[in-house]
């Protein structure tokens, strides 16, 4: 255990310092948050790497590889790199977006429902009656009622994302509860939004973290099934789903337009998915090599 | 017991309701006149008020719910928009091929993923469990439509062994139904399978250690059949509630599946009335997932007290 300085220092360059002791000692959740880093800057930098993914050229359709269109062309006649390359944005914003707002809302639910007591009780019976409710019929049914747009698909696809976030948040929070040294916070007179800020909140934030990648992972298939069958996202937007639906009909022939963009996803949600049970195993104490927490 | 049974059915009540208000609302929580909505972009005046009196959407929103709620009780979910027909008639019709894909991918996922998970366990931190957990982190981010394709292209389009797409009725011979669904249930199996592998990994590694194990293993039971009738007997009931809970999960996966396959299934009838934006009909199907969903994880919990002591008290 490392002593953690109390007042002095701004609370963000102590964070800092811990967040870059913890990547030192977990090599393999470092090379995944590398190689995100590298797919965001692709998706960031997609004008310069790649020609315009929405150019027409009926005349130049469903072309094999070459010089000018590197992974050759659609039905359309569009450059597939191109597509391939900016539907990285696509992916990549819906996945950080839901990701961001199921933490930012699931927290502060749990933490209410792990609180108060009779409106907690309440809280969780909605919960838990979201959840049976499937995530995915429930996110092409909210694309479906709203006007088409990132926004909309990155609503859709949050709402059903927030009741797992809240039932972990929840548990954290009763479990944090517990511990002696809220009790010693309270009597020192802690209470209300200080106690939360300072001790509730930085001892749950590894498993919210860990949720919060699942989350970006599931978001990131969720939109490429809203893509794929047609919801939500408008087909001139270049998505990895929305590639994968033109394919369809192109594929006996040209089963090459399916694979690139299935690549694509798999690999993303994979890494996202491997950087997900990394830093859960990191976050383990059982596991954990030494004490970074 | 019955104390148990009573007080489980009672729970799901509010659940049921809860769900209900829920998916009555989607309508009302989109911007716009739900009668527009419904009757969608090329109707004119005369059609929007036909539908907003066929749903009463002139009354009040409790009202509303009440009647949808009070029609939703005794099975009328409404008709739809698009062909006039009643929404149950519409479900029941396509319950088949649904039903038969997930039962089928349910049986896959058991024979592929129980084996593997206990394997994993029981060579905990080898290569082998590496190896399988590997696999079971691959099986949950491949999207099942990528599987989907992969699948049809190697087994339909290049060794013939498999229709490319469509389904069989039953009626026209069991053989041929299972023929036509084996790829898409085991594209769905490959990502069920990856989550109750790791299920069944971490239920039989907190079984392994307990002191029972032990004490078999100082008799002199071998290791197969310690694992195989007496670990996997305890970790049976954490494995078959995932698999309950799994379920939501898998029924988004059917809607993909079958509009891939081209199977006339609930999930095709899902898709189709998004795109036709037949709302009663979505709603329908929401409603009666849901409902399927509540109810096995109804029977699953209530099936702890036939196994499990402790809960039959």
């Amino acid at each position: 255990m490392s002593e953690i300085a109390v007042a002095p220092r701004p609370l963000l360059v102590d964070l800092l310092a811990l967040a870059l002791r913890f990547l030192r000692a977990h090599r393999e959740v470092s090379v995944m948050l590398a190689l995100i880093a590298l797919m965001a800057l692709v998706g960031i930098l997609a004008p310069l790497l790649a020609p315009d993914p929405a150019a027409i050229n009926p005349a130049n359709r469903l072309k094999p590889p070459s010089a000018e269109h590197w992974l050759g062309t659609d039905h359309l006649g569009r450059d597939v790199y191109a597509r391939l390359v900016f539907g990285t944005r696509t992916s990549m914003s819906v996945g950080f977006s839901v990701a961001a707002a199921t933490t930012l809302i699931g927290v502060v639910i749990g933490l209410y429902a792990g609180f108060a007591r009779r409106g907690g009780a309440i809280v969780m019976r909605i919960n838990d009656a979201m959840m049976s409710i499937p995530a995915v019929l429930l996110a092409i049914a909210l694309a479906s009622l709203m006007s088409q747009g990132l926004t909309a698909v990155i609503v859709a696809i949050t709402i059903p994302e927030i009741p797992r976030m809240v039932r972990v948040v929840r548990a954290l929070v009763l479990g944090v509860r517990q511990q002696p040294y809220i009790a010693a916070a309270v009597s020192i007179g802690t209470r209300g939004v200080p106690l939360v800020m300072r001790h509730v909140i930085p001892n749950t934030l590894g498993p919210v973290l860990v949720q919060a990648t699942y989350a970006c992972a599931s978001a990131i298939i969720a939109s490429a099934v809203l893509a794929f069958l047609g919801v939500g996202t408008s087909p001139d937007v270049p998505s990895w789903g929305g590639m994968m639906a033109d394919a369809r009909r192109q594929f006996r022939l040209h089963p090459d337009l399916m694979l690139y963009p299935g690549l694509a996803l798999s690999a993303l949600v994979l890494i996202v998915n491997i950087l997900g049970d990394r830093l859960s195993d990191a976050m383990d104490p059982r596991k954990a090599r030494r004490g970074i927490l | 017991m019955i104390l148990y049974v009573v007080g489980r059915l009672l729970a799901a009540v509010p659940t049921l309701l809860i769900v209900a208000i829920f998916i009555f609302g989607l309508v009302h929580i989109a911007p716009g006149d739900p009668a527009i909505l419904i009757a969608g972009d090329n109707a004119n005046p005369e059609q929007v008020d036909k539908i907003r009196e066929r749903l009463h959407l002139d009354r009040s929103l409790p009202v509303q719910f009440g009647i949808w709620f009070g029609n939703a009780v005794t099975g009328d979910l409404g008709t739809s928009v698009y062909s006039g027909r009643p929404v149950t008639e519409l479900i029941a019709q396509r319950v088949e091929p649904t039903f038969l894909l997930a039962l089928y991918t349910i049986v896959l996922t058991v024979i592929i993923a129980v084996p593997l998970g206990t394997i994993a366990a029981w060579k905990a931190n080898g290569w082998l469990d590496r190896a399988i957990m590997g696999f079971s982190v691959a099986g949950f981010s491949v999207p099942v439509f990528a599987t989907s394709y992969l699948l049809i292209y190697v087994f339909a389009v290049e060794l013939r062994w498999f229709p490319v797409q469509g389904y069989k009725a039953l009626s026209k011979g069991p053989v041929e139904t299972l023929v036509s669904l084996t790829l898409p249930s085991i594209a769905l199996a490959l990502v069920f399978a990856a989550l109750i592998a790791r299920v069944t990994r971490a239920a039989v590694l907190d079984v392994i250690h307990e002191n029972f194990v032990r004490t078999l293993k100082a008799k002199g039971m071998g290791t197969r059949r310690i694992l195989v009738t007496h670990v996997l007997k305890t970790a049976g009931v954490p494995i078959v509630t995932v698999i309950g809970i799994g379920l939501a999960a898998l029924i988004g996966g059917v809607v993909v599946t079958e509009s891939v396959f081209n199977i006339p299934g609930i999930g095709r009838l899902t898709v189709d009335a998004i795109v036709r934006r037949d709302y009663p009909v979505v709603q329908g199907i929401i409603l009666f997932f849901s409902l399927t969903l509540i109810a096995v994880n109804l029977v699953v919990d209530l099936s702890y007290a036939l196994f499990d002591p402790r809960v039959r008290g």
